[in-house]
């Protein structure tokens, strides 16, 4: 079943299209990321997607049972100010903010829903640390658990992993895929192209002129998607060509 | 002890320090989002077209607040919607407005009765200056203020702490900053005749400063900074009656002594 269905999508700044005529369909519980150059809009899908962005033309439908503001969110670069006052727990709770409807305060499940996220990623016991004295991982964890406090159907992350070392990296990575095992739609803007064949199910390439959306087979085994896969990793084709050549020189 | 039983026996004190505290608390925690939100310039702005508005109010003897609230509401608006669109025509759309409103004031005030005197009090602040009527519309629209920000709190944070985040859970953000805006502007007026024109700013931004070096959280430091203006305007206004200086400045330099303090103390003990 669709769980979003983009048509003939087109975003511009200034009259100038960043996207023109995209169309894909996300499945629910698939982990779909986007990949794409720099300055390609991925970051403009993203706020299309979660209605910061208003498109030109061109359609973004929502499946019955989910709503435009019970999706999850990390931004890229955060905008989050260096020097802000704010434990962890007042951050993961704010994720709660869109089921408090016109209530002012937090309820007892809201509550409930913050200690359970902070549970899963592992971040109770910092629950009282400022949020501006944590590393970088931790900090992308606080905010996942806030996105998680926002959502329990799809989570949107663009570029989660920029800045953070290869460890902290890896465990980042297990836990979206422990999340998207236990049934969360992820929807992800990576650079990184290992992490893209490892755990992705569908993959839209968008480049200036065209763009690409299909099952992760399908982008492997089509032009754009090899070609990307090729440039920006060791492609295995590749090795094995190398380690051919090699042997053939020292026969 | 006295001197200070007497003091209180004089009902423009006892106003004054009523009026003082209250404003002094709305200011205060509607000053930890603006300091946040990097918006406190506009609040310097802000108070430089009330004290324009006031001018003219005087020189047409009607009652101040009439003209300056809604005059400051709608110089928010206009600061904001530039603020929103680039930080450096943001700055300079404050700096247009707010010397052209404190040029024009400065003329009106010199042609009005009171000349020099009443200028200083304009700009600097002074007990004197607040009325039965002034003190008592002080006391509701600050307990609006406070209430206002109370209920709102959780909405508050979210949109300083990261507005897109906010917008994107379906927050209103659009209306919550038009709401942040009107209560700065009632503040800033409301707040102008005890602290004057050019040091009503410092009641917004310097506890919300002197808080943020002592605590790491949101809730700490709004309470912190609640408690920090009180007293501040509390002790400003005594040191300002025993020795006959301008209240504005006694309180900004009791303020000055708190946040040094506070950068201290947060030197010495490094919280997590
Ligand atoms: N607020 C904006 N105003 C004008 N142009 C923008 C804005 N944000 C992004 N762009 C432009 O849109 C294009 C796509 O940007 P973005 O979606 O951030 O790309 P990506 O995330 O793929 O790197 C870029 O050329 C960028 O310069
Ligand atoms: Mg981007």
């Amino acid at each position: 079943m669709a769980l979003i269905e983009c048509k003939n999508l087109t975003l511009s700044y200034d009259n100038k299209p960043v996207i023109e005529n995209v169309s894909f369909t996300l499945e629910e519980g698939s982990y779909f990321c986007i990949v794409g150059e720099n300055g390609s809009g991925k970051s403009t899908l993203i706020k299309a997607i979660l209605g910061l962005k208003k498109p030109v033309s061109g359609t973004i439908d929502f499946a019955e049972n989910l709503s435009q503001t019970e999706i999850g969110f990390i931004p890229q670069h955060s905008e989050i100010q260096d020097a802000f006052p704010a434990s962890v727990k007042e951050v993961v709770l704010s994720g709660c903010l869109n089921s408090c409807g016109i209530l002012p305060f937090y309820r007892k499940a809201q509550i409930k829903k913050a200690n359970y996220t902070m549970e899963l990623l592992g971040i109770t016991e910092i629950a009282k640390k400022s949020f501006k004295n944590l590393s970088g991982g931790q900090r992308q964890r606080v905010l996942l658990a806030r996105a998680l406090c926002a959502t329990n159907k799809v989570l949107l992350l663009d570029e989660p992993v920029n800045g953070l070392d290869p460890v902290v990296t890896e465990e980042l990575y297990k836990i979206i895929n422990d999340l998207n095992e236990k049934g969360i739609t992820i929807i992800m803007v990576s650079h990184d192209i290992r992490s893209v064949a490892k755990y992705a199910k569908q993959v839209l390439h968008l480049d200036k002129e065209q763009w690409f959306c299909g099952s992760i087979d399908e982008y492997r085994d089509s032009e754009i998607g090899h070609s990307f896969l090729c440039d920006h990793s060791h492609c295995e084709h590749e090795h094995h060509e190398h380690n051919k050549s090699e042997e053939e020189e020292t026969v | 002890m006295n001197a200070l039983l007497e003091m209180l026996s004089f009902p423009f004190m006892t106003r004054a320090l009523i009026a003082g505290s209250l404003i002094a608390l709305s200011a205060a925690l509607l000053g930890v989002t603006l300091v946040l939100k990097r918006y406190s310039m506009i609040g310097d702005g802000l108070s430089h077209v009330g004290f324009g508005a006031m001018a003219v109010a005087a020189l047409l003897n009607v009652a101040p607040l009439v003209v300056a609230i809604p005059v400051v509401v709608i110089a928010a608006f206009i600061l904001l919607r530039f603020q929103n669109q680039a930080k450096l025509r943001g700055d300079t759309a404050i700096a247009v407005i707010s010397t052209g409103f404190l040029a024009v004031g400065v003329i009106l005030i010199h042609f009005s009765k009171g000349g020099n005197v009443d200028l200083m009090n304009y700009m600097f602040g002074s007990i004197l200056a607040l009325r039965e009527i002034d003190v008592w519309t002080g006391i509701v629209l600050s307990v609006i203020v406070t209430a206002a920000f109370i209920l709102l709190y959780n909405r508050i944070f979210a949109i300083t702490f990261d507005e897109t985040f906010a917008k994107a859970t379906g927050i209103r953000t659009g209306f919550y900053n038009t709401v942040l805006a009107i209560l700065t502007a009632i503040t800033i007026v409301l707040g102008m005749r005890l602290m004057g024109a050019l040091l009503i700013s410092g009641l917004i931004i310097f506890p919300a400063i002197t808080a943020m070096n002592l605590f790491r959280s949101f809730k700490k430091v709004v309470v912190t900074s609640g408690i920090v203006a009180v007293v501040s305007v509390v002790s400003g206004l005594i040191v300002s009656y025993f020795f006959g200086i301008p209240t504005g400045a006694g309180i900004v330099c009791i303020n000055v002594t708190l946040l040094i303090l506070s950068a201290l103390i947060s030197r010495i003990i490094k919280k997590d």
